[in-house]
């Protein structure tokens, strides 16, 4: 039992050392704050050296390396995108399509489905972060193909609010000519005078 | 137009380095968020070129890779345009640069992130440009750990910066300063921004900080106060102000001021990220107050939380301490056998967390997709059944130093599955190449012999069509009527001068002179007729010549689409060969290297896991020594009391 209370003063020495302050006269106020925080500063600063010193996990040049992984692997991907645009997407039949939320009022989309020529081309479900990067004025390449010169022609589809009693969903037909360069269309949803969502459509 | 807060690390709170050193660590994460959110959130118009906002959509989403792919390959496309004047991405290209840098900082390429920011302080730019920049490279410094060059790129930023970064110029010249051990200085800067709506909490805070290291207490303690009262929107700014009140609350309750501590400490909300240390320094105050039965009420909370959190463990040893101060000493006696169970099962999880991490389970875990998917994916990692190994090391996993290395190793493990897919899409182009040169190589040839027939056939009629529009324009001016005969008048008018001729030749009879008038007089009817029908004639021709003129059209056209056509599919197989296999023996390389760095990387964060549970262990077997034998002396004292009451 000795033993015993000998840990057991060990282990509580905190509550032991916080009641022998109990057994100080106390001087109220600020005085025994300021007290305090003088005697407590040193502590910060050895704190503060000791997040300085101590170990750091051993990363650094492994994070150096990782590093350079990291360049070589991202020009890999700038070649890669370029010899794929040359070899799916030719400049000369390329049409690239973009979705982007107004600005100043933008409005919840749930999904959208787009049609060329009548053969649909692109559906898709937004995430929030999706949503959330839209409305922050990210804009959304929801399709990349390959069309003929010529006069074509674009439906599209979208759907929001879902759930909610403003539900909405706005479809537009939107006329364009493919010619020899790369074509790109953009397509903006925003809430209109009134707070009714809108769709708008054209060349860019 | 950049960039995100980095909000989770408000999470950051490494217990084991104590209070203050969490408390400056928070400092300067705040910066670092606080300082990115401000110019993300202030850029005042959007981008207009499509490629830079799809590479903001990514960016946004936290997909810096895509975002820097996309943005690199814009940039390297409008530096190979020769009027860049002419390109979208001209009147931002500032921002895109930026915004190359923003990305491949918040994708952990320090060494990289400052090439781009210099590269715009060297050009000839507007001053506000330039000084954002500055900005930009200080933050940069600062989040390398290099105050001394932050503090010179802040600076080289004038009297007047831009209204949207000045009060993050001033944030960050504070944090700097900080860093430097210059919190007097600091403390002068962190005043200019108290009223600062977008730094709210943290400018309140680190003014706190700053006056306790420059050894102004009182006015710390008014000043921690003032922040853990401010009134907070977000999870970022409640959590600073928890961070206030835990802080102020331990330093009020270590002086003695338990009333005023209590009061701070209950300000902390009860279930966020201090929470648990709130309730425990809680119960001390009460304790150091003499307060037993008061200590009770936050322990006894506390001590039923998630058992794995340190606060947690000893608030399961400090409750029945308090009880046996309070004299009660078979509930102590019952606290203390729970809780010596308690860590002993405890001790058992961890025991399975190490041999699952030799397993190699750990790296497994936290690769796991589900659980990144949420932004509170540390936390979680608790509440997984399948992922003991991590139990115990959610506050490590939180810790910024494991967090970059983890980052780095699940960067790793990202960039070789990209890789991987890429080697099969290469594998494809290469396959695509070759079915398109089966396809087209044994047509071409003579396609090729047919469009030179073609073509020059092409040309001779369209040098007829040039030869015949240039003598139509001088038909405007010098009226020529015989030209525009038809090829019968023109065989008619020829029989009969041949007829004259012979008729000349015959000598001067009457009867040859009657036969020679007559000839004459054929001539001059159809010479009457061609002046005659002059201007409708001509019109016929103009009209038709606008005929051919829409047919040329239209064959020149054709002509360049097939020309197009043509070269496109030449385009679409030749060339390729060599630059795939150059592709794909990159790819092969850099698979290897990161095969090889990531075992490396995995085995350190392994190690530093194991290190942690060890230490966890050793804490607990120490705690569960103390248990046992406190419990022995609790029940020791609670039967003598039974026995003599």
């Amino acid at each position: 039992m000795q033993s015993g209370r000998a840990i057991r003063t060990a282990f509580f020495e905190r509550a032991q050392k916080i009641q022998s302050k109990l057994m100080r006269p106390r001087v109220a106020g600020l005085f025994v704050i300021l007290m305090f925080l003088a005697a407590i500063a040193p502590g910060i600063a050895l704190a503060k050296d000791a997040k300085n010193t101590t170990k750091a996990l051993p990363t650094q040049s492994l994070d150096e390396q990782v590093q350079e992984i990291k360049s070589d692997v991202l020009a890999i991907a700038a070649e890669l995108s370029n010899l794929e645009e040359k070899l799916i997407y030719p400049s000369n039949t390329q049409v690239a399509i973009f979705v982007e939320l107004d600005a100043d009022r933008p409005v919840p989309i749930d999904s959208a489905r787009l049609s060329i020529d009548g053969e649909l081309v692109a559906h898709h479900i937004y995430t929030f972060k999706e949503l959330e990067a839209l409305s922050k004025g990210g804009v959304q390449r929801i399709f990349t193909g390959n069309l003929p010169t010529g006069k074509h022609r674009l439906d599209v589809s979208f759907t929001g609010g879902r759930g909610e009693a403003n539900g909405f969903e706005l479809a537009e037909t939107f006329a364009f000519d493919k010619e020899v360069d790369p074509k790109l269309v953009g397509i903006t949803l925003g809430a209109g005078v009134v707070g009714n969502p809108t769709l708008a459509i054209e060349n860019w | 137009m950049h960039f995100l807060p980095c909000r989770h690390r408000f999470r950051v709170v490494n217990a084991a380095l104590g209070l203050a050193v969490a408390t400056f660590a928070l400092a300067v994460a705040g910066v670092a968020g606080r300082a990115s959110l401000a110019s993300a959130d202030q850029a005042p118009t959007r981008a207009a070129d499509p490629h830079f906002r799809e590479a903001l959509f990514y960016a946004y989403q936290g997909n810096f890779f895509e975002a820097l792919e996309r943005l690199d390959s814009e940039l390297a496309q409008h530096y190979e345009v020769d009027e860049r004047a002419l390109d979208s991405l001209y009147a931002e290209l500032a921002d895109a640069e930026f915004s190359v840098g923003d990305f491949e900082l918040r994708y952990r390429m320090h060494l990289r992130a400052g090439r781009a920011i210099r590269a715009v302080m060297a050009a000839e730019v507007p001053e506000p440009v330039r000084e954002d920049a500055a900005y930009r490279l200080a933050r940069l410094h600062f989040q390398k750990g290099q105050p001394r060059a932050a503090l010179d790129a802040l600076d080289s930023i004038g009297e007047a910066p831009p209204k949207n970064i000045r009060d993050a110029i001033t944030y960050l010249r504070a944090n700097v300063l900080l860093m430097l051990n210059r919190p007097s200085e600091a403390a002068e800067a962190l005043r200019k921004i108290q009223n600062s709506e977008e730094f709210e909490g943290f400018s309140a805070y680190n003014l706190g900080i700053a006056l306790l290291e420059g050894g102004e207490a009182a006015a710390a303690v008014r000043q921690l106060d003032r922040g853990g009262k401010i009134h907070a929107k977000d999870r970022e700014a409640m959590a600073i102000r928890d961070k206030s009140n835990l802080v102020l609350g331990t330093l009020l309750g270590e002086a003695g001021e338990n009333q005023r501590a209590q009061k701070t400490f209950e300000r902390v909300r009860l279930e966020g990220p201090f929470s648990n240390q709130a309730l425990l320094r809680a119960g001390w105050s009460e304790v150091t107050a003499g307060q037993f039965d008061r200590a009770v009420v936050p322990w006894t909370i506390l001590a039923e939380r998630d058992g794995t959190d340190e606060a947690v463990q000893e608030a399961q040893l400090a409750l029945p301490f308090a009880y046996s101060k309070l004299n009660i000493h078979s509930r102590a006696a019952v606290l203390y056998e729970r809780a010596a169970s308690s860590f002993g099962s405890e001790l058992g999880k961890i025991e399975a967390s190490l041999g699952s991490i030799r397993d190699g389970n750990f790296l497994e875990a936290l690769e796991r997709e589900e659980i990144r998917q949420d932004r509170d994916w540390v936390i979680r990692l608790r509440s997984l059944p399948e992922a003991p190994e991590t139990y115990y090391l959610v506050s490590l996993i939180a810790s910024h130093d494991f967090q970059s290395a983890l980052q780095n190793y699940l960067d790793l493990a990202e960039m070789r599955r990209k890789l991987l897919d890429w080697q099969r899409s290469l594998a494809a182009f290469e396959d695509m190449t070759q079915v398109r040169s089966r396809y087209y190589a044994p047509k071409i040839p003579e396609i090729d012999r047919r469009f030179r027939q073609l073509d020059a056939q092409m040309r001779v009629r369209l040098e007829q069509r040039r030869h015949l529009d240039e003598r139509l324009t001088k038909m405007l001016t010098a009226p020529a009527p015989e030209l525009l005969a038809t090829a019968d008048e023109q065989a008619t008018r020829s029989s009969i001068e041949n007829l004259r001729s012979r008729i000349n030749r015959m000598g001067d009879s009457p009867g040859v002179s009657r036969q020679r008038k007559r000839a004459e007089r054929l001539l001059g009817v159809l010479s009457w007729r061609l002046e005659t029908t002059y201007h409708e004639r001509l019109t016929e021709v103009h009209t038709h010549l606008a005929v051919l003129n829409s047919d040329v059209k239209a064959l020149e056209e054709q002509y360049a689409r097939f020309v197009r056509t043509r070269q496109a599919a030449a385009h679409s197989y030749v060339g390729y060969t060599g630059p795939i296999q150059n592709l794909d023996e990159r790819v092969r390389i850099a698979l290897d290297a990161i095969s090889t760095i990531r075992e490396q990387q995995g085995q350190v964060l392994e190690e530093v896991a194991i290190r942690e549970l060890e230490r966890r262990r050793e804490r607990l077997r120490a705690h569960q020594n103390k248990a046992r034998f406190a419990f022995a002396d609790s029940y020791d004292r609670a039967a003598k009391h039974r026995i003599a009451p």
